[in-house]
């Protein structure tokens, strides 16, 4: 990761889940950071992310859900990346996600969780520290 | 009101307290050079009789359930009844949410309020692409009148009102509540209840629309139509702040943009040929009780100010209850933390009084564990039991707006009404609300608060108890309520069989005569409540308005 290159980052909402204060936020906070941000909106399938991510060829994918379907949508953007071999991607997740689910999504490949109360000089932090690309 | 000379009196003697004061500072400043809050209203040091000569008691506040409504709807408020205690709930099956709702009547609660699934409230089956990882989730799935049927189950809908957060497809769920009614031998005429059917606030802050802004106001217009002729004591629209505020908003956009947005349902059902006293006393509210004790409650009175003047002097509307606001109010879902969740129990119990205090007509308690998860039995029962203690023991319940007078409370209630009457000419200016979000004004002003408002907490300006200030180690909170993905299955399980008993020939006829209706211009109510009865399932019914109305595909708001 050169330094002169901006780290290219994917805002997105997976799901029908309208709730976009958090990912607003958080992009908003990378921005400031110095970070390319692309904000898909929400209702996105994980084809969408895939695709919107491939296609802006970012480092990263942010994704938040708060409905309690990240079960689901997590691991099928992960599942669609690695078929696309997309999987250098580093991908963090947020939202209204109990902490006994973390273990099964780390264990698909999504790198990191954050959680309500996360200060986003922290997620800022972790991008700088794992983007691998 | 004080005299002149009186004032004249008061005015040295503040003069030269302040002086006294400022001296002090040198030595012992105050916590902050500034203070001021959310909605950017400065904070006064003292206030007294000087800061509310502008007041005038009878033009201002009135009394009771007198215009201009500032002190309460009711003349007795809560000396007459308390306020229906009504708890948000809904998740799994129709089956699993019928048991709630009974445990929720059973320990008191006099109102009930359902959440629908998200598949539910972007008019998709259960069985739809969209909904895979959805289903049952947030609320309950309903695909056909059949899960209504099992929702209400044992309660006699004449005797609960109920309140459906449904918006995109209002329609469709009101009717099905009208014909599982009707199952019951109780006539529309005696329902009582409440739906959203709010939609200009989903483009804008909450995000369950389906159809463009067009044809989903002629569907609002449609249902404010056919009840105040048949279903009279419904709520046809409740016009929320509440996700508004949830979004990022301070307390003044959550008014400004509410009315704004109430003053494009007026209009519209007025040019649908309607007369605004024929249609208006059926408008309601649902606020959001936020942190910020007295800014809340002034937020409540304000709010009652502005719309029955906006509504007297624009509209021209003769009959009282065409002016008043009345609300439902939820506690602030986004003050709850996740770190140290009983602590959550005290915030909603601060925001509940405020509520109160502020004259609200109904009120959901959040749980101590929305932060988590959808919340357990055992939260919800505290949630609810934090009402009835504010209801019964602690005798704020014994006079009418016992914070009217305050000479604080009285300036921020003007303060509000004030910047939030700003806004709204700005809109006004925009062509109204729905030109004003289709531009992303709306959308951007409540982004930009809501960063500011998360860098105060960053920053440590605003201290958020157990997540920037006093955290500790805690556990990790297990055995939190889930959804059994089974759901999905048997919802799906379901539908099959339904599709298969059905009469399909009549599904079809009523679908088709829904969509030659949405083609012209009647009232889409009657096919829709048709083709409920014939069981088409919601997700067929969007389908058929789908293709007529097109769907909306949002507009990008995000940005500097």
């Amino acid at each position: 990761m050169g330094s002169k290159k901006k780290i290219r980052v994917l805002a997105t909402k997976p799901g029908l889940d309208g709730h976009d204060r958090g990912i607003k936020v958080v992009a908003s906070a990378l921005m400031d950071a110095g970070m390319e941000v692309i904000y898909t909106g929400f209702r996105q399938t994980p084809l969408q992310v895939v695709e919107a991510a491939i296609q802006e060829d970012v480092d990263v994918i942010a994704m938040s859900s708060l409905s309690g379907a990240h079960d689901y949508l997590f691991p099928k953007v992960m599942e669609l990346l690695k078929e696309r071999g997309a999987d250098d991607i580093l991908v963090i997740g947020g939202g209204i996600i109990p902490d006994e689910d973390i273990p099964a999504l780390k264990a698909c490949g999504i790198s990191e969780i954050f959680g309500p109360g996360t200060n986003t000089q922290d997620v800022i932090k972790y991008i700088k520290e794992n983007v691998k690309r | 009101m004080p005299e002149k000379n009186d004032l004249e009196k008061l005015r040295k003697a503040f003069d030269e307290w302040s002086k006294s004061v400022e001296k002090k500072l040198a030595k012992r400043p105050e916590r902050k050079p500034t203070f001021i809050n959310t909605s950017g209203i400065p904070i006064e040091r003292v206030y007294s009789p000087l800061n509310v000569e502008w007041l005038d008691y009878l033009s201002d506040l009135g009394f009771p359930g007198d215009y201009p409504f500032t002190r309460g709807v009711q003349p007795t408020m809560y000396r007459g009844r308390l306020w229906t205690m009504r708890q948000y709930a809904g998740f799994a099956s129709a089956e699993e949410s019928n048991r709630r709702y009974k445990f929720l009547l059973d320990q008191g609660q006099t109102g009930l309020s359902v959440a629908f699934d998200l598949p539910t409230q972007i008019g998709y089956d259960s069985d739809h692409e969209m909904a895979l990882g959805e289903v049952g989730k947030v609320g309950v799935a309903i695909d056909s009148l059949e899960d209504m049927e099992a929702l209400f189950r044992d309660i006699p809908l004449d005797k609960v009102s109920t309140s459906m957060t449904i918006n995109a497809p209002a329609a469709i769920l009101l009717a099905m509540y009208i014909a599982v009614a009707e199952q019951q031998g109780v006539p529309q005429e005696k329902l009582r209840g409440t739906i959203q059917n709010d939609i200009l606030k989903e483009y804008s802050s909450r995000g369950t629309y389906i159809f463009p802004p067009k044809p989903s106001m002629r569907i609002v217009t449609d249902i404010i139509a056919y009840c105040s002729e048949k279903v009279p004591n419904w709520n046809t629209i409740s016009i929320s702040g509440y996700h508004i505020r949830e979004a990022g908003s301070t307390a003044v956009q959550e008014v400004a943009f509410t009315l704004a947005n109430g003053i494009a349902y007026v209009r519209a059902a007025l040019d649908a040929g309607l007369h605004v006293d024929a249609f208006a006393p059926r408008l309601s509210f649902f606020f959001n009780a936020h942190l910020d004790f007295f800014e809340e409650i002034a937020k409540f009175r304000a709010a009652r100010r502005l719309w029955a003047r906006i509504m007297k002097q624009r509209f021209g509307a003769k009959d009282p209850r065409s002016m008043m606001i009345r609300f439902h109010t939820q506690t602030a879902g986004c003050t709850l933390t996740a770190q140290q969740p009983q602590n959550n129990i005290v915030r909603v119990a601060f925001e509940a009084l405020a509520a109160v205090l502020g004259g609200t007509q109904s009120l959901h308690t959040n749980s101590m564990d929305e932060a988590l998860c959808l919340p357990s039995e055992q939260a919800v029962q505290v949630a609810l039991r934090t009402q009835q203690i504010v209801g019964h023991e602690i005798g704020v319940t014994e006079t009418v707006d016992p914070m009217g007078g305050s000479y604080y409370v009285e300036e921020l209630t003007r303060q509000i009404c004030e910047r939030a009457e700003d806004y709204i000419k700005r809109i006004d200016e925009m062509g109204g609300a729905p030109a004003a979000i289709e531009k992303g004004f709306i959308q951007k002003e409540i982004q930009d608060s809501a960063y500011a408002y998360q860098r105060e907490i960053e920053k440590k300006e605003r201290i958020v108890v157990g997540v920037n200030s006093y955290q500790v180690e805690e556990e990790k909170p297990t055995n939190l309520l889930r959804v059994d993905p089974a759901v999905r299955v048997s919802q799906v399980e379901k539908l099959k069989k339904l599709k298969a008993e059905r009469d399909n020939s009549k599904v079809k006829e009523t679908l088709e005569s829904l969509r030659q209706a949405a083609e012209g211009k009647d009232n889409l109510m009657f096919p829709i409540i048709d083709a409920v009865k014939a069981y088409a399932t919601l997700g067929e019914i969007c389908d058929t308005l789908r293709a007529v109305f097109g769907e909306y595909k949002g507009v990008a708001a995000f940005g500097s």
